[in-house]
């Protein structure tokens, strides 16, 4: 692996895609913020042209490249570039009375779909077989429809309990139709079959997505001479490496907040706060515990499909720094005139009142000319206590336990954000707060994470704590992380109600350093690693 | 009237289903996708009225057994209601008129829809709860000394076991056995009764309430208050849930609730006691609702019932109860579902005279 000198890291948002390049040191050395194009890589183009075009920036010293982006999500949306999947369910006789994906809105249905089936086979929650596999069912669907799927997607019953049937059938996949790209449920999702298996299928569909981008980007960067270390931010807040990425695009779908509250965190060297991202349309607030982004306690909806991937809780509200304030009404939002702030707002000489001249308007913002939005200042301060309000009512939301908490503010519209917000013991407003989400992909170290059920052998409870958190550095250290550094940052127990047998699901996360960083930069990440992970143990559940 | 249970009235279903857990029951959503499909391959099954079948004529009650972790995974195939239905033919020598659901409340008021469409057979308008319970003989069939043998169980390999157990306590012990070895969960039938029986002895007109409270949710302006005033139910407090405690014992979930008054209800401070669930509401000590009325924490904006599992710290809910069936307001219901039968030290008191009183 290269020896890290300088990284770039890249967050592609709904408004503008921001670029930062950190030294070794963890210094911003220069971050440059541009409009988000229709087809993203435009703006991507932009953004590293225009950082590494930064005076004094050498991009010779580049050696990693991160990137965030939601262009999955909008993929989905947009039903564009998306494969036809083959997609295989093992769980016959069982699960037939909801065929796979039933509820999807028919169009996206047609459009991935290259057929579906349901084929004997799976495992039951205590290990034994459902019904014994049937590969040859597995052969004859392929035969179908072999001519017209692009990728494959494999979803067993109870595959977080035991993968074998899924890596069965995708021996027959291999052995039918040589290499296309297959998709196992059991490296995607946890427990709940319909969700996983929509994860699944989603992310056959997204190969394409994601190296259109991945190559769009090294285009980018041929064209400066680099071909740095390439690495994609996941919905968690760490990295994978490219080839990961390319291998399971769901995993970054939503990377973008992560991205903020992991940047927020390093920022403020702060482990466990509240975390506000004020951007151009929307205001995102979420928690930051033991380091990283809370995640939601059950699954999310992309484009009308249930998933059960996690994602960071987030209380998300149509305010930013473009949201539009109705001068006959008073009334804010949810129109934004987004990126085009600087024309349109009343202080830059516009025609349209925006929370930005709210800001101005009560003294929290020094932009633009004041004297513009002198005829509208009440109307404007009224505005701005009811966006509080709701700010104020969302922190509410989020927080899982009474008592005030401290809150980073981040992101271009966080000036946005008043100084006293009840619930709230201090506002933290860190130097390059505006940067916070590229800077978050660029600093994030690379994790593994296990999620599924054990089952309590001899060896006690203790016997399986260790193989989840075995399993999981090792899956850390496949997606690219240092051995050296891997440690567990999170673990969780969940016992199963209803159920004799003595089963447990346990959700581990370890992440390392990303691998071949230099020595001295590798003291202090692993200095503060192991605090984090220490506080993260001690409030583990037993 | 004859009525049909389409798309619509099955969407409206689930939401009423989901509220008449009163906390519990599981989430109605894969019932609803089974019923969909069903309807959607098989058209739509009826719902009738006890009046509208012949005296004699049987009905099944029946749902799923087992464990919320393995149904979210070991989805059924959808020929189990068939073999019950089978099975209890052949042992009683009658033909069985009509499928019911045991339980209303959340995911097994849907389930049984989905096996009656697909043999044609319609729906009585009735259930054994009217709520959602935890335990086989915590339903009306019991209370009105009907046997819960012989139950059958299945899966979806096409395993079959007939249960002769002397009373409900043994019945809910021998299937909750049986259904780990089934892998966790299973499909059954109890308590087979006659149209006759059925008339004093389930919950009459239950289904047709849930498609009503979810149609009367469906575009409201204020679904809160297109409940309360469908269902005459008492709005306890509008709040944010201010701390949740919650374990897992033995299977159960047990804990409490504590909502904080907003708005009008600024200073007040409700707690809920759950076991699955929603049992008893307290404010200072003073009883507001008990079991066996219905205790719904309900999402303010949305009306959405929330399940005791999902309330978490910060939400923004509104607390309702509303009345059970008579027929658990009796001596005998009581002994099942009062009070002092989930260890309450109190008398049970109908919840128009509590938060009727304090209204």
């Amino acid at each position: 692996m290269q020896q890290l000198d300088c990284r770039l890291g890249i967050d592609v948002g709904g408004t503008n895609t921001d670029a930062v390049i950190m030294d070794p040191a963890d210094r911003v050395l220069a971050k440059a913020k541009v409009a988000c194009t229709p087809d993203i890589t435009g703006g991507i183009t932009a953004a590293i042209d225009a950082v590494l075009r930064t005076p004094g920036i050498d991009p010779g010293q580049i050696t990693h490249v991160m990137l965030g982006t939601t262009h999955a999500t909008n993929a989905v949306l947009e039903r564009r570039r998306l494969r036809r999947v083959a997609v295989i369910r093992i769980g016959g006789p069982a699960t037939y009375s909801i065929r796979p994906m039933f509820e999807w809105p028919r169009d996206l249905a047609n459009v991935v779909s290259a057929g579906e089936t349901i084929v004997d086979g799976g495992i039951e929650f205590d290990g034994r077989d459902l019904s014994p596999f049937d590969g040859d069912a597995v052969a004859r669907f392929l035969a179908e429809v072999g001519g017209t799927a692009e990728a494959v997607a494999i979803a067993s019953v109870f595959a977080p309990v035991s993968p074998r049937h899924e890596l069965l059938a995708a021996e027959v996949v291999k052995r039918e139709l040589g290499e296309i790209p297959v998709s196992l449920s059991h490296e995607i999702g946890s427990v709940g079959l319909l969700e996983r298996e929509n994860a699944t299928i989603l992310n056959a569909a997204l190969i394409d997505v994601a190296r259109d981008v991945a190559s769009a980007m090294q285009a980018a960067l041929a064209a400066h001479g680099l071909q740095p270390a390439t690495f994609f931010a996941q919905n968690d807040g760490t990295l994978m490496a490219l080839d990961h990425a390319l291998r399971y695009p769901v995993l970054t779908i939503g990377s973008g907040p992560a991205n903020s509250i992991r940047g927020a965190a390093f920022l403020t060297d702060t482990t466990d706060s509240l975390v506000v991202d004020v951007g151009g349309t929307s205001t995102d607030v979420g928690v930051l515990i033991n380091g990283f982004p809370r995640e939601s306690s059950h699954g999310v909806e992309i484009g009308g499909i249930r998933t059960n991937f996690r994602m960071p809780d987030l209380v998300t509200i149509a305010l930013g720094g473009g949201s539009v304030i109705s001068l006959e009404t008073g009334r804010i939002g949810p129109q934004s005139v987004g990126y085009r702030l600087q024309t349109e707002a009343l202080v830059f000489g516009g025609a349209v009142a925006t929370l930005t001249d709210s800001a101005v308007a009560t003294g929290r913002a020094e932009l633009g000319d004041p004297g513009l939005i002198r005829d509208h200042q009440e109307l404007l301060a009224d505005a701005a206590r009811r966006a509080d309000a709701r700010l104020a009512d969302a922190i509410d939301r989020v927080k899982t336990a009474k008592g005030d908490r401290s809150l980073i503010a981040v992101g271009g519209g966080s000036i946005l954000v008043p100084d006293e917000i009840p619930g709230v013991s201090e506002v933290i407003r860190p130097e390059h707060f505006d940067a916070a989400n590229a800077i978050g992909a660029a600093i994030a170290s690379v994790s593994g994470n296990v999620d599924r059920i054990f089952h309590i052998g001899a060896g006690g409870r203790q016997a399986v704590l260790d193989e989840a958190r075995d399993e999981a550095r090792e899956h850390a250290v496949a997606a690219g992380a240092d051995p050296g550094t891997v440690q567990t940052v999170e673990i969780e127990e969940i016992p199963l109600a209803y159920l004799t047998s003595p089963a447990i699901r346990i959700r581990v996360k370890a992440a390392g350093a990303l691998g071949g960083l230099q020595e001295q930069h590798l003291q202090a990440r692993l200095a503060r690693q192991s605090r984090v992970a220490r506080q993260s143990l001690s409030s583990a559940s037993p | 009237m004859k009525r049909l249970l389409d798309t619509a009235s099955l969407r409206a279903l689930a939401r009423g289903c989901a509220i008449l857990g009163a906390g519990g029951g599981g989430d109605p959503y894969l019932g609803l996708l089974q019923a969909l499909q069903a309807t959607e391959g098989f058209g739509p099954a009826p719902l009738v009225d006890l009046d509208e079948l012949p005296d004699d004529s049987l009905i099944m009650p029946c749902g799923g057994i087992g464990a919320p972790t393995v149904s979210i995974e070991k989805i059924e195939n959808g020929d189990e209601g068939a073999r019950l239905r089978e099975h209890l033919e052949y042992m009683t020598g009658n033909r069985v008129a009509a499928l019911m659901s045991a339980e209303i409340g959340g995911s097994n008021g849907l389930l049984p829809i989905s096996w009656a469409a697909r043999m044609g057979l319609p729906v009585v308008d009735a259930d054994g709860m009217g709520r959602a319970f935890p335990e086989i003989p915590q339903v009306t069939m019991h209370l009105a000394g009907i046997s819960p043998s012989p139950a059958i169980m299945t899966d979806e390999r096409g395993n079959l076991v007939v249960f002769r157990a002397i009373s409900g306590h043994w019945m809910e012990r021998l299937e909750r056995a049986a259904a780990v070895e089934f892998g966790g969960a299973a499909c059954s039938t109890e308590y087979t009764l006659t149209v006759a029986q059925a008339r004093g002895a389930t919950v009459r007109n239950s289904v047709s309430l849930a498609i009503r409270i979810g149609e009367s949710l469906t575009g409201a302006a204020n679904p809160v208050a297109a409940l309360i005033s469908e269902l005459g139910a008492y709005r306890l407090v509008a709040g944010k849930v201010s701390d949740v405690e919650r374990r897992t014992t033995k299977g159960f979930v047990r804990g409490s609730v504590l909502v904080e008054g907003l708005g009008d209800d600024a200073g007040r401070l409700i707690r809920l006691e759950l076991q699955n669930e929603n049992l008893v509401a307290l404010e200072r000590g003073r009883v507001l609702a008990s079991v066996p009325d219905l205790i719904s924490v309900l999402d303010s904006e949305t009306a959405d019932a929330i399940v005791t599992e999902r309330v978490r710290y910060g939400q923004r809910v509104t607390v309702i109860a509303f009345g059970c069936d008579p027929i658990w307001r009796s001596d005998a219901g009581l002994a099942v579902a009062g009070p002092r039968a989930f260890g309450y030290d109190f008398d049970y008191l109908p919840v128009e005279e509590l938060a009727g009183a304090a209204a």
